[in-house]
């Protein structure tokens, strides 16, 4: 090798460098799969496998058929629950290469994080111009604005405070459906008497989960809601009573919780090694993977002390503040917000549609249980998927539980949270 | 001496190099320290003013002295346990055993294995289910009649951090072993036969000769297993998920940076795993050097 070549190597590596810093004021150019006319939708999510990522393709090809001139560009990032594709998103933001549009929890974790940074446009326009406002429940639109602006469309929704039951465990023992939290706990007592794991749980945000249900069935709906806008005082007796709920519901799980996956903990109660499971509605759809039989292999309810209330959380698409190409975005967001989107995404996704006219007819039992509640319930969002706290006080609200869960000091937790809503909250 | 056009083709060569890492090391370092002393929260960035406070909140915070104590209880658990074991395996192949390729190959073979796939593997290993759903580790020792040894491994509240420390052990302990291994090798055969002759025990020789010999290998596995400990994620990832009993700095610096949007103090965890680390290597260097420039 001679001197030439090796001179030659250094400056080509140095101007590779210098094309590298000039290459982020035109980041289009980088992106192979957008042509260059601009007339495509990047759309990002963290739906890569399984029936989210089945029930988006749905959707695209209904996008594709209204749109064929428009191309679509799927960015989804793999990784649970969106912690990685959103660590990605935070990223493209700052550098302010947003997508066009981008999925994330209808709520405060869009309102309170995206529209307090800037990044995401109102869409009144577009409800009004669509009669999406006719169509989708009338406690949904609250939840989902700020100061009058509607800011995400919700494709879907699931349902957060369902207590899921094996019917043959609770018949073998004598117990009934539970309605309150204190007939849960009578039944607990008598399943744990009788050598019955009363209440499957699984890894922390399962925890978080439950602890935002047993919140809801002891609190009520207007004083729960009353937590996320500032009305409901955290320090209060009655959150106390309801933080002791909670310290007592978890003497009823399982010991191994820390090392199961909410699919661990459901399929207890199916296998009928635990009685009780507070999960999720996706758990039906895993119920159904699993070849069970509704109404037979598991039975559901509200969560106790919630009936007449749906706490919903929602996966939505919003309008990127900057977006490349904000014609395909909108045309994207009106495929989402339609009933043919929704129609196509929902019974393959295992949830219901955020609009109230979908076809009943394409939905299983459970399915067409929840679309009934969703129409006439109270509508309450959830805590753990990010529909009434912003990224930042849900994040203190873990780190409160988790010591918790570690230590067991109710007083201390009680005063965690009150930390929390006056550090990231509305108590400020 | 070299040529001037030698020289210059010399400096353009490691140019890119020296440039690379001056930006992606020096700078973001440099940066990272910015952040941290800001109150930067949420998307947006915030480069206001915020002395140490993000320090101070971070000493005075229930969940980073969890952290720290974790960060304890794993390094000395890892280091000790992986040196040691590394240290016998090594002895044990010295001893001129038939099949030694094949024994050096077993024990390496962990190590090139992701962090990610031996969680997933020790996860189920150490599982706690107890009654029908008992399985792994403590299934066999119930087989085998020792159920006492049956326990909720990572899911002990304080000393379950040590039983993650273990899935580590078994991954790093064959890569102690080979270190060691060529360390000894690299002894002459003279010193040991001399030993010998002076009438000196197996374990003498060990003692005495081998390992102070051996003290640069045990040096550079305390530098490397230290700092791996210190960063370590994915492992605790994979076998429990992120919960609050099994957090470390690395887990709680990823959440509240990018689940919590707290950029100041997620960089003030950065910084101070850095100081950790450098605390630990800056000496190596050190001595390298030195050592270095007296041959």
């Amino acid at each position: 090798m001679n001197k030439r070549f090796f001179a030659l190597l250094s400056i080509l590596v140095i101007a590779s460098f210098a094309l590298a810093a000039c290459g982020g004021s035109a980041p289009a150019a980088e992106e192979p799969a957008a042509p260059s006319g601009g007339n495509s939708v990047e759309v990002f999510s963290w739906w890569t496998g399984g029936g989210e990522a089945a029930g988006l393709d749905a959707m695209i090809v209904v996008f594709k058929a209204e749109n064929p001139d428009i191309e679509f560009v799927n960015a989804a990032v793999a990784g649970g629950a969106g912690t990685n594709a959103r660590a990605v998103l935070a990223t493209r933001l700052q550098s302010g290469d947003p997508p066009d549009s981008w999925q994330g929890h209808a709520g405060q974790e869009l309102i309170g994080t995206y529209v307090a940074g800037g990044q995401i446009e109102p869409l009144n326009d577009l409800y009004e111009a669509e009669g999406w406002l006719a169509v989708m429940p009338e406690t949904l639109i609250p939840l989902i604005s700020d100061n009058g602006n509607i800011y995400s469309v919700p494709v879907n929704i699931h349902r957060a405070n369902v207590l899921w039951y094996n019917p043959a465990v609770l018949e073998a023992n004598g117990v009934e459906v539970p309605g309150t939290v204190d007939e849960w706990f009578a039944a607990m007592d008598t399943l744990q008497a009788a050598g019955v794991t009363p209440l499957a749980l699984g890894e922390q945000w399962t925890q978080l989960h439950l602890f935002e249900t047993v919140l809801l069935g002891s609190l009520g709906a207007d004083a729960y809601n009353g937590l996320w806008d500032g009305s409901t005082d955290w320090g209060s007796a009655e959150v106390k009573a309801a933080l002791d709920d909670f310290a007592k519901a978890l003497t009823y799980t399982n010991s191994d919780a820390a090392s199961l996956s909410w699919q661990d903990a459901a399929q207890l109660v199916v296998n009928g090694d635990a009685a009780f499971n507070v999960m999720g509605d996706w758990a039906e759809g895993y119920f159904r993977e699993l070849g069970k039989e509704p109404n037979v292999d598991y039975g559901w309810a509200a969560t106790p002390g919630s009936d007449g209330v749906f706490q919903f959380l929602s996966d939505s698409f919003v309008l990127a503040v900057g977006a490349p190409d904000p014609e395909a975005a909108t045309a994207w967001l009106k495929v989402a917000g339609s009933k043919a989107g929704q129609e196509a995404f929902n019974p393959v996704k295992g949830s219901i549609c955020a609009r109230t006219d979908c076809d009943r007819a394409l939905f299983g039992v459970y399915l067409q249980s929840a679309m009934d509640d969703w129409s006439s319930n109270i509508v309450v969002g959830s805590l753990t998927h990010g529909t009434v706290a912003n990224d930042s006080w849900k994040s203190e609200i873990d780190t409160a539980l988790g010591l918790f869960l570690a230590g067991g000091d109710v007083d201390a937790f009680q005063s965690a949270l009150v930390a929390a809503c006056k550090s990231s909250g509305p108590c400020q | 001496m070299l040529r001037d056009k030698d020289r210059f083709l010399n400096i353009l060569l490691v140019s890119p190099s020296i440039l690379a890492v001056l930006i992606f090391v020096y700078v973001f370092i440099g940066w990272s320290v910015r952040v941290s002393l800001s109150k930067w929260k949420g998307l947006n960035a915030d480069y206001t003013w915020n002395s140490i406070n993000n320090y101070l909140e971070l000493f005075a915070d229930p969940r980073f002295h969890v952290d720290i104590r974790n960060t304890v209880i794993f390094t000395g658990v890892f280091v000790f346990g992986s040196i040691s074991l590394g240290f016998t395996l090594a002895v044990m192949l010295d001893q001129g055993l038939k099949g030694e390729g094949f024994f050096r190959s077993l024990f390496l073979f962990p190590m090139a294995i992701s962090y990610i796939v031996t969680g997933v593997v020790w996860r189920w290993l150490m599982s706690p289910a107890t009654g029908t759903r008992t399985s792994g580790f403590n299934l066999l020792f119930s087989y085998l009649g020792l159920d006492s040894l049956a326990n909720a491994w990572h899911t002990t509240p304080t000393w379950g951090i040590a039983a993650i420390a273990l899935a580590a052990i078994w991954q790093m302990s064959g890569y102690t072993m080979a270190l060691y291994l060529a360390g000894l090798r690299a002894i002459p055969v003279e010193l040991r036969e001399a030993a010998q002759i002076d009438g000196a025990s197996e374990l003498q020789i060990y003692r005495h000769i081998m390992l102070p010999l051996l003290s640069p290998v045990t040096l550079s596995a305390l530098i490397i297993l230290g700092h791996m400990s210190l960063k370590v994620f994915d492992l605790i990832v994979a076998i429990a998920g992120k919960q609050l009993p099994l957090d470390v700095p690395a887990i709680y610096m990823w959440q509240i940076t990018f689940d919590g949007l707290f950029y100041g103090k997620g960089a003030a965890i950065g910084i101070l795993l850095l100081i950790s680390v450098a605390v630990l290597i800056i000496p190596y260097i050190r001595h390298t050097l030195r050592t270095e420039a007296q041959q």
